[in-house]
């Protein structure tokens, strides 16, 4: 696909139209943070596409090689934002494999809870920011309702909204707050209610299926083949859920579903995150009722220093499969530390699919995609 | 409180309808007076319906969204707008280096005398029709529609490409959905027997034509948000795809005369529904001019409801929904009025 700037073509009514490129971003109000995309159009549809990343690289695995690592820990919450208390999950999982540490029931237990209120609260942004994009303002103010009420909970347990750097290494910062499970099963159920609102509101609406139905469809070789993960994957027919599949923490004690939608199009990545969200509160549920007491945090000493090794861990993050490959050569610092994040193999499907789509679609489209600018760049 | 207003507005048209007998005025300089006057009432109608509009729109879409809206300048917030109009003056005026400069500038001064002119037209009661036409309503998307050639020319002559795109759309928007409300309206002219808006509402003194004329209604209401660009149709200015369309580059005063335009042709474009299909400015106990504004806020009101519950729709599926579906509905809606009428006159009136 070359660009076609200088020469006119003719088009079928013999009158002669000429190609442009249009830098949608990296200011731009719908692509979700510093993404730019270099769209050659031919009036109003795309012709090609070409992901630019880059301009929120803060070399982040380079860093990580100056400080020790539960140092690093605070700002693996930085890279997906949408997720901060989700993201070190991973990370700090690598960590107790280098050292053998072995974490406390309990402290797995907050880990679900809050790793699930986390992955709520983003899949709730994720269809709220993309019906945003179809300018359902309404519906947007719903979606972030419901989501309050998970930011409120979350903020009770670790002070914060937004990076929660909760899990350290050999458990969690702190203990959950008093009182606070009967609150956080009370909230639940609001959520749920503001949920089915919101997705009364949207899901059938006949303008939202004519915008997202069909639109740029992924099939299953496909996403193989891109490398898609999470809910991206689920929604073109390959249930991959590595909470199921390869179990990790406590998730083999609770009973979920792992959805999975076959069409794989702009509709079917919005809805598997809302049947994703009513799984997550049911695990939520399910494990404030079997929360054991006992300790939340392991005995790490302040200087940690772990054999020389290599651990590679996944997790399922909110955007998909999340893993750290951490090595120590016995110092407290690491050797290299390097991160596959789901949002930067996920965007790399955009220029395979964009062209043909018109602007309009391939706004749904990078919408339903839903990449974190900060998982992309680190 | 109401007799009184009725009492003020009866001195002003006095002092009005005396002065330029007291000032000896020749017979053109009458007309250019009264134009100056119709042109003055119809600006202070604009601005006050502007604030109160823009007011309006954002408390109900925090009723509607869950949240408070404006509550801090002035009582509930309402002068908000005021405040905000202040700020807008006060900006920088950019225009980019590269824009049509004579086109750049002239069109937010169109649009804003498009809606001024669309103001001077509506029958707001019995003889405060600043402007009778015998064919006002023709007249009246005429000038409606001249609304259009602004948008390019903001599009055009921003020299942006997002703009351009904004502005194309609109375009093509504006001139597609003009056809199934010319039909629609056609309905009614033919039941009143009238092009003169006055006309129309008085002929409605039995039964309002929103019951004689359902479908027409509809097709009315649908065609009206697309006019107006807005939500499900407001492809001209999606922000989330061109920014903000048409007026992209433009700032301060320069923005907010847009601004200023397009909410006041929503009160227009409401007027004009109120005017075809409820009856105009009649109605028991209040002043006619109550009867059509309050008329008027709800039917806006309505169009607002209808903005903030949909999402924005896909250009081709509006073109689609338009030319496929919107005007043959209106093409048939026309020939059952037409053979209705025709067998009323036959059947009823002959045996009355």
């Amino acid at each position: 696909m070359g660009d076609n700037l200088d020469g006119a073509n003719l088009n079928s009514d013999g009158f002669e139209t000429q190609e442009f490129i249009l830098n949608l971003g990296p200011q731009h109000p719908s692509t979700h943070g510093v993404y730019r995309a270099r769209l050659i159009m031919d009036g109003e549809t795309v012709v090609s596409a070409e992901n630019k990343v880059g301009y929120l690289h803060r070399g982040m695995e380079k860093m990580a090689e100056g400080l020790t690592f539960s140092q690093f820990t605070p700002y693996t919450s930085r890279f997906d934002y949408c997720a901060g208390a989700l993201q070190p999950w991973a990370y700090v999982i690598a960590l107790e494999k280098l050292g053998g540490i072995v974490v406390p029931e309990r402290a797995e237990y907050i880990r679900v809870i809050t790793g699930e209120l986390n992955r709520i609260s983003s899949h709730l942004l994720m269809v709220a920011s993309m019906v945003l994009d179809f300018s359902a303002i309404t519906a947007w103010t719903y979606a972030f309702n419901a989501r309050e009420g998970v930011l409120d909970l979350l903020e009770a347990v670790t002070g914060s909204r937004l990076l929660m750097h909760y899990m350290v290494n050999g458990g969690v910062w702190a203990d959950l707050p008093e009182g606070w499970v009967p609150k956080a099963e009370a909230e639940l159920d609001r959520i749920i209610a503001r949920l089915d609102d919101f997705d009364m509101l949207v899901s059938g609406n006949e303008i939202f299926l004519g915008r997202t139905k069909g639109i740029a469809p992924i099939n299953s070789e496909e996403a193989i083949e891109f490398g898609l993960t999470g809910a991206n994957l689920r929604a073109s027919g390959r249930g991959l859920d590595l909470r199921r599949d390869s179990p990790y923490s406590v998730y083999d004690r609770f009973d979920f579903e792992v959805p999975v939608l076959h069409n794989g199009d702009c509709w079917d990545r919005y809805y598997i995150r809302i049947m994703e969200t009513r799984e997550s509160i049911k695990i939520v549920r399910q494990a404030l009722k079997q929360l054991p007491g006992g300790d939340w945090r392991a005995k790490v000493a302040k200087v940690w220093k772990p054999a020389a090794g290599e651990a590679y861990t996944m997790i399922e993050a909110a955007r998909g499969v999340q893993a750290y490959h951490v090595v120590s050569d016995g110092t407290a610092k690491p050797y290299r530390v390097h991160m596959r994040s789901p949002s930067f193999c996920n965007i790399g499907v955009i220029p395979e699919k964009a062209p043909g789509l018109t602007l309009q679609d391939f706004i749904s489209f990078i919408a339903s995609l839903d990449f974190v600018l900060g998982d992309i760049d680190r | 409180m109401t007799e009184f207003l009725t009492t003020v507005f009866n001195l002003i048209q006095g002092i009005l309808g005396v002065a330029p007998t007291t000032l000896a005025l020749a017979l053109p300089w009458m007309d250019i007076f009264w134009a100056f006057v119709y042109f003055v009432g119809a600006v202070i109608l604009l601005i006050i319906n502007v604030i109160m509009l823009i007011w309006i729109e954002r408390r109900a879409a925090g009723f509607f969204q869950e949240r408070v809206g404006p509550n801090r300048v002035g009582p509930f917030g309402l002068l908000q707008t005021v405040n905000d109009t202040i700020k807008l003056l006060g900006k920088e005026w950019i225009m980019p280096a590269s824009a049509d400069r004579m086109v750049f500038l002239i069109a937010p001064l169109l649009v804003v005398t498009v809606a001024v002119t669309m103001y001077g037209l509506l029958p707001y009661g019995p003889g405060i029709t600043p402007v009778t036409l015998n064919v006002g309503i023709l007249f009246f998307l005429a000038v409606s529609s001249t609304n259009t050639i602004a948008v390019l020319m903001a599009g055009w002559g921003s020299n942006n490409k997002y703009s351009l795109l904004g502005g194309m759309r609109t375009v093509a928007q504006i001139i597609s959905y003009e056809i199934p409300m010319a039909l629609s309206i056609i309905g009614i002219v033919m039941l009143s027997g009238s092009l003169d808006l006055g006309e129309i509402a008085r002929s409605q003194s039995h039964v309002w034509y929103v019951f004689i004329q359902p479908v027409a209604f509809v097709i009315f209401t649908i065609s009206a948000l697309a006019e107006l660009t807005k939500s499900p149709f407001d492809m001209t200015e999606a922000e989330q795809e061109f920014v903000a369309g048409y007026h992209t580059e433009y700032s301060g005063i320069r923005f907010t005369l847009f601004f200023m335009g397009e909410y006041a042709n929503l009160f227009s474009m409401a007027a004009l529904g109120v005017v075809l299909f409820f009856g105009g400015a009649s109605g028991p106990w209040l002043p006619p001019w109550m009867w059509f504004i309050g008329k008027t806020y709800v039917f806006i009101l309505f169009l607002l409801w209808i903005r903030w519950t949909f999402l924005r729709i896909r250009v081709d599926k509006m073109m689609k929904f338009n030319w496929k579906f919107l005007i043959p509905v209106a093409l048939a809606n026309l020939l059952v009025t037409g053979v209705g009428i025709k067998l009323w006159q036959h059947f009823v009136e002959r045996s009355i």
